[in-house]
């Protein structure tokens, strides 16, 4: 089969992306608009892939959850279009890619970075159907002004809980991109994150 | 060749919608041309850094928005300028500026300085974006040492460029125990500056490099801005991001986050006040630059920010030195 093509514009393509995943991160609960030409390889979204051209390299190694990583294809697609190594040690991750959101690892797994290098912790890319500015969770703290609301499926049966205890480890623990269809929202360490 | 047709040259038909919603990602393909736009300034990738390069920016500056206020390492390059001109500012800027973005660079408040000058020649000619000196105009605003009078808005990104980072290095000079310092959150140390200052001179007499702390946390050195611009960084609309290109480090305040400087109970943190008016506008409430007329001693105190007072005068307010 053959491999399918990266993005058409590499430089301003990728500065797009990135502009929209700086966004997201920066603004946590204000969903991103992100409309792509990618076609890559199944179960991969072009939303993931989009996520992985524009910011995994030789230095920030990719972790593929099972749906990923039964697939061939996806892997030669980001070996290919990265250059990243593709590791099965989640905690040697920069960024990692969960097709099935619902079966994601316990965030703890994922590099946390340490006290001195907080950084030095892991970014997982989530995809997702559905994404929206109204819902059940309700995000607080830098980046929002008073409170922000949150709808996302599917999304890990327990994950108001998680994101609760990533968000107690601040400044360590991971940060979340979120990627509907179209579409993107950040959750990172530093947002509390309820029930309504 | 002009910057305008360079900028000219650089749009595709449509490109700049790539980002808009679309109900089929898919279906515009086809009516996309095949292959890049040449970049303006021949020999240069776009905003010249490479693009490894710029992922490696850009994922410190991802990490960076995470933990406001930690300093990020990151592997700042050799720009085609010293150390100290804003080479830090300079590799943010260049990781973050698109084709549709609009740049302003200002040097303590002024647009027309050599250094914001060269930035922002060094960015239209190797970008090709447009560039402004309106506050309101700009996307993207390189600084070195001000915070624009006018408020900024949401969608706006202000790029500081920062000399020394450590807002402890003066109290500590090892990284690996400032470094231990922020881990601990033990900012006693700072504390003891700011007391030692009461103590000698009966208030606190840090002026510019005002330490502020972030979001509850990390305490910051906000680059030598006057303390006079500490309050705009609290609960700013628009998204700051600081480079030091020397010290190799970046970091960052999301929008809307809590930036309070530090102070004490009987020592609250009060920002300088100026008995006169602008000289030009009349503005009060803003800060002014000194500026020396002759030999003789005169003087007069204008605007720091040029851009602010510009508008002012265009809108027919006058000083008594105009």
């Amino acid at each position: 089969m053959a491999l399918a093509p990266g993005l058409r514009d590499p430089v301003h393509d990728a500065q797009r992306v990135f502009r929209a995943v700086m966004d997201a991160l920066a603004r946590p609960g204000r969903v991103q608009a992100l409309t792509l030409t990618l076609s890559p390889p199944a179960p991969l979204t072009p939303e993931l892939a989009a996520l992985a051209l524009t910011l995994a390299d030789a230095d920030a190694p990719l972790w593929l959850d099972a749906p990923l990583s039964a697939s061939p294809e996806v892997a030669a697609f980001l070996r290919f279009h990265t250059g990243a190594p593709v590791v099965a040690d989640p905690g040697q991750a920069a960024f990692a890619l969960v097709s099935d959101p619902a079966r994601c690892p316990d965030f703890a797994e994922f590099a946390q970075g340490t006290p001195a290098y907080p950084d030095r912790s892991a970014t997982l890319v989530l995809a997702l159907d559905r994404l929206g500015e109204d819902g059940r969770l309700v995000l607080e703290g830098p980046g929002i002004r008073g409170r922000a609301h949150l709808s996302a499926a599917p999304l890990p049966p327990d994950c108001a809980a998680r994101l609760a205890a990533n968000h107690a480890r601040f400044p360590l623990g991971i940060d979340l991109l979120l990627a509907a269809p179209g579409r993107l929202a950040g959750l990172p360490r530093s947002t509390r994150v309820t029930e309504a | 060749m002009s910057d305008e047709g360079h900028r000219g040259d650089a749009r595709l038909p449509g490109h700049e919608t790539d980002i808009t919603p679309s109900p089929e990602p898919h279906a515009r393909t086809e009516d996309l041309p095949a292959e890049p736009a040449p970049e303006p300034g021949t020999g240069y990738n776009f905003a010249y850094l490479d693009e490894g390069t710029k992922r490696m920016i850009r994922r410190a500056i991802l990490k960076a928005i995470a933990i406001p206020g930690y300093q990020v390492p990151f592997a700042s390059r050799e720009m085609p300028m010293p150390y100290g001109w804003g080479t830090g500012g300079v590799q943010v800027t260049a990781a973050i500026l698109g084709r549709s973005d609009v740049l302003k660079v200002i040097d303590q408040g002024s647009d027309d300085t050599t250094n914001a000058v060269s930035i922002r020649a060094f960015f239209a000619r190797t970008a090709g974006v447009a560039v402004t000196t309106r506050t309101a105009e700009a996307t993207v605003i390189q600084t070195r040492h001000r915070i624009p009078e006018r408020p900024l808005a949401e969608g706006q990104v202000l790029v500081y460029q920062v000399p020394i980072p450590e807002p402890l290095r003066f109290l500590e000079p090892r990284e690996t125990e400032t470094r231990q310092l922020h881990a601990l959150a033990e900012y006693g140390l700072m504390h003891v500056k700011l007391y030692e200052d009461i103590a000698r001179h009966g208030h606190i007499a840090t002026t510019y490099a005002y330490p502020v702390e972030v979001a509850g946390r990390y305490v910051m050195d906000p680059s030598p801005t006057p303390k006079f611009d500490n309050p705009k960084m609290d609960d700013c609309p628009a998204l700051q991001l600081f480079g030091a290109g020397r010290e190799k480090r970046i970091y960052a305040v999301p929008p809307h986050t809590r930036v309070r400087s530090l102070d004490f109970e009987d020592h609250p943190f009060r920002v300088q006040h100026f008995a006169e008016p602008c000289a030009l506008c009349a503005a009060r409430g803003v800060y002014l630059d000194e500026v020396l007329l002759d030999d003789a001693g005169r003087r007069m105190f204008v605007c720091s920010d040029t851009d602010h007072c510009e508008e002012r005068r265009a809108a027919g307010h006058r000083g008594e030195g105009a």
